[in-house]
């Protein structure tokens, strides 16, 4: 039995390795990048081929996905939770189609939003969707699921979710691996109108999809995942999911928590497990790393049951990740404090690395807008983010990705003129395009600042879509040549910088302005990969 | 057996080799190892922590809990009071002072030296220095492990092992200069009284 040490992230890339996948599709978005990079990084998933190029955009990579499980192969869609929210298009239609070779969806939450702009949960699109959802409590469940999953997926034909959080998919634990298994030949669907989804035809299939609902929760009832184990102190019935279940073991050392325990690792929920728990206990617990869908779920509208703690009723807080001690406290065990944190340690916010050319771009930027107006310069999300904290305080939004030009299109619909959007590279073929389209198509007066070093770099450097095509990009989208500015961002080109934005900022009409240099993490480790050579 | 250790410093100084080797010396005891990290924007400013827990039994939660950390470890000296709420009664703090200065009102270096050293259970040396004097000066982040080794209740041989291990691709003259690293920071730490 060979044991590995795998991060949570990297237990889910080898167990789908060794399901028997074919292609893993994804954009990078922590927690769940390392995920495709184990694949990209693995002997065996080269030997077999398996596809593992990052896509412009989580939407391209499920939509690739469908397609190959459409072609008989097994596929992995990988992204963060706000990342499904761009896939969900395809997502909950691919619910619909239903699938061909077996398809998984591994989204990766992530509670506290330690680097993200929301802590939304994902089995909500699980539900939503109507398909069933894996979550696993620890990395040998994380391995399991995924490799186990392609055949749940194939013997109902319908995409299988998997949920994980920040803390698991960033925690190493020793892993037992077992065989791999063959990857599927090319088929097509038996059905071929199946993936048609006109009304005559989806109304067909979506009945499908809820007859199988009592499949699914079968399954659910079955499943090895979710497990019921007795407890003697009925006073309180705990039910733990995922992750939440670790932290509730951390507080029973020797594994001999006096209470009835569900713990689930398979949606939807089990009846026979959930029902059996309510009758016997007085009061139920219920601990999830995320919202508290279940909770809201048992108590109902009318809460005339049984006592239900966790968030909604302030046992737990109503946000934020979960850890042992919160845990331990809606369980009313005693909690060590350890030493509070002394005055004399200060915060150390995130910032640009030094000589970033973001600092050039902003530099710039901050003195070209000094005769323009204020907060009106519209961002994204990227290391270029930072913008908005000192020393430069330049940017004024960061919602969604690409929302920086829509944003600024919009604002100058409305009057707010010059209005300014900074994008990333990565960014801009992810979800800008579009939006430049639409300035474009007004010719709005609005100045489109791509700092481009590159690099999908705030997620480790990976490689971006277009580098060296983004003038061609917008020249070809419509924006006037003479208005497409490329620019060093290096100091001694400040002057230079400030007098090509302040002409820009007066054209009435769209400017883009790349600024173009490779960022300096990426630039130096591969300095040091070809000076090993 | 357990151990419960918060590794903490500033990116790029360390810490997760100095994680990767107590990893490798817990795995080569066959004990359970589980090691947290933090990725992304939690890592683009600075402060970088990590969850070590070491165990002979399976280990449940992979953050420590508040108040149960043996150990902290942390190669840089404001690193090592944040995590504070996590060290048990009898914790000990071993760290380097060398301080890693990416901020504006980084506080007066000697008042932060008083203030770690009034803590009960305490070693707090300039790393940087002795990883320069014995001709190893990319290293402090090693020595630090040297003088934390006492308490890990692992065997020397394995953490020597596990530098191997680590550091095995860049050769022998690297491994060399981790041992030397190392034993420089176990000489240093036997300046202090163990209670």
């Amino acid at each position: 039995m060979k044991k590995l040490l795998l991060l949570g992230a990297e237990a889910i890339a080898q167990g789908a390795i060794d399901g028997g996948m074919s292609g893993i599709y994804a954009y990078p978005g922590t927690p769940s990048t390392e995920i495709t990079e184990y694949v990209q990084n693995s002997k065996i998933a080269a030997e077999r081929k398996i596809h593992s190029k990052w896509s412009a955009n989580e939407k391209t990579s499920m939509e690739a996905a469908l397609g190959m499980s459409y072609a008989g192969k097994r596929a992995m869609v990988c992204m963060k939770h706000v990342g499904l929210n761009v896939a969900a298009d395809p997502f909950i239609n691919s619910a619909i189609t239903g699938v061909n070779g077996g398809l998984i969806i591994t989204v990766a939450d992530d509670p506290s939003m330690h680097s993200s702009q929301n802590e939304q949960d994902s089995r909500y699109f699980g539900k939503f969707a109507l398909i069933p959802i894996l979550e696993p409590a620890n990395q040998q469940e994380a391995y399991d699921m995924a490799r186990e999953g392609f055949e749940l997926s194939e013997k109902y034909k319908t995409p299988v979710l998997i949920r994980i959080t920040t803390r698991l998919s960033h925690s190493r634990y020793g892993v037992v691996v077992k065989e791999t298994r063959a990857q599927n030949n090319n088929s097509l669907p038996d059905d071929s109108k199946q993936f048609v989804l006109l009304p005559a035809i989806a109304r067909k299939r979506y009945k499908i999809l809820l007859e199988n609902q009592s499949n699914f929760l079968e399954e659910s009832e079955n499943s090895a995942f979710n497990k019921y184990f007795e407890g003697n102190d009925k006073s309180r019935g705990i039910i733990a999911c995922g992750i939440a279940y670790n932290y509730l073991m951390e507080n029973y050392p020797d594994r001999n928590c006096p209470h009835p325990i569900v713990k689930i690792g398979q949606y939807p929920l089990p009846k026979n497990l959930i029902n059996k728990i309510y009758n016997e206990c007085n009061e139920i617990l219920i601990l999830e790393d995320g919202y508290p869908f279940i909770e809201e779920m048992i108590k109902g509208f009318f809460d005339t049951g049984k006592v239900i703690n966790g968030r909604l009723n302030g046992s737990l807080p109503r946000d934020g990740e979960l850890n042992p001690t919160i845990v331990a406290k809606a369980l009313g065990i005693d909690t060590k404090e350890g030493l509070p944190i002394p005055e004399i340690v200060t915060n150390r916010p995130p910032e640009l690395c030094n000589g970033c050319s973001h600092r050039d771009v902003y530099e710039a930027l901050n003195e070209a807008m000094k005769s323009f107006g204020e907060k009106r310069v519209f961002s994204d999300i990227g290391c270029y983010t930072l913008g908005a904290l000192p020393p430069y305080n330049a940017i004024n939004s960061c919602v969604d990705m690409g929302a920086s030009i829509t944003m600024a299109k919009g604002a100058a619909d409305a009057g707010l003129i010059p209005a300014v959007a900074v994008i990333g590279d990565s960014t801009f073929t992810h979800s800008g395009i579009t939006g430049l389209l639409d300035a474009v198509i007004e010719n709005s007066p609005i100045t489109v600042i791509i700092s481009d070093n590159s690099a999908v770099a705030m997620t480790g450097g990976q490689q971006s879509s277009a580098t060296g095509r983004l003038k061609e990009i917008c020249i070809g989208v419509g924006a006037e040549p003479e208005h497409v500015r490329v620019l060093t961002p290096v100091p001694k080109y400040h002057t230079e910088m400030v007098d090509v934005m302040k002409e820009e900022l007066s054209y009435n009409g769209v400017s883009v302005i790349i600024a173009e240099r490779e960022c300096i993490q990426t630039a130096s480790k591969k300095k040091k990969e070809k000076s090993k050579e | 057996m357990k151990k419960d250790i918060i590794l903490s410093g500033v990116g790029g100084q360390g810490i997760l080799s100095i994680a990767a080797i107590i990893g490798f010396a817990a795995l080569e005891r066959n004990l359970f190892v589980k090691q947290s990290e933090v990725h992304g924007m939690s890592q683009r400013g600075g402060a970088v922590q990590s969850h070590l827990r070491i165990s002979d039994k399976e280990i449940a939660s992979d953050l420590i809990p508040y108040g149960e950390a043996d150990l902290i470890i942390s190669v840089e000296p404001m690193e090592s009071l944040r995590y504070l709420p996590f060290l048990s009664i009898d914790g000990w703090i071993i760290t380097n002072t060398t301080p890693f200065i990416n901020i504006p009102n980084y506080p007066d270096l000697e008042s932060l030296v008083t203030k770690i050293n009034s803590y009960k259970n305490v070693i707090a040396f300039n790393a940087d220095e002795v990883a320069r004097k014995v001709k190893a000066p990319k290293s402090s982040n090693v020595v630090i492990l040297g003088a934390a080794s006492q308490f890990l209740e692992i065997p020397l041989e394995n953490i020597k092992s596990g530098i191997k291990t680590l550091f095995g691709r860049k050769g022998e003259d690297v491994i060399n200069k981790n041992i030397i690293a190392l034993n420089a920071g176990i000489e240093e730490s036997k300046k202090y009284i163990i209670t």
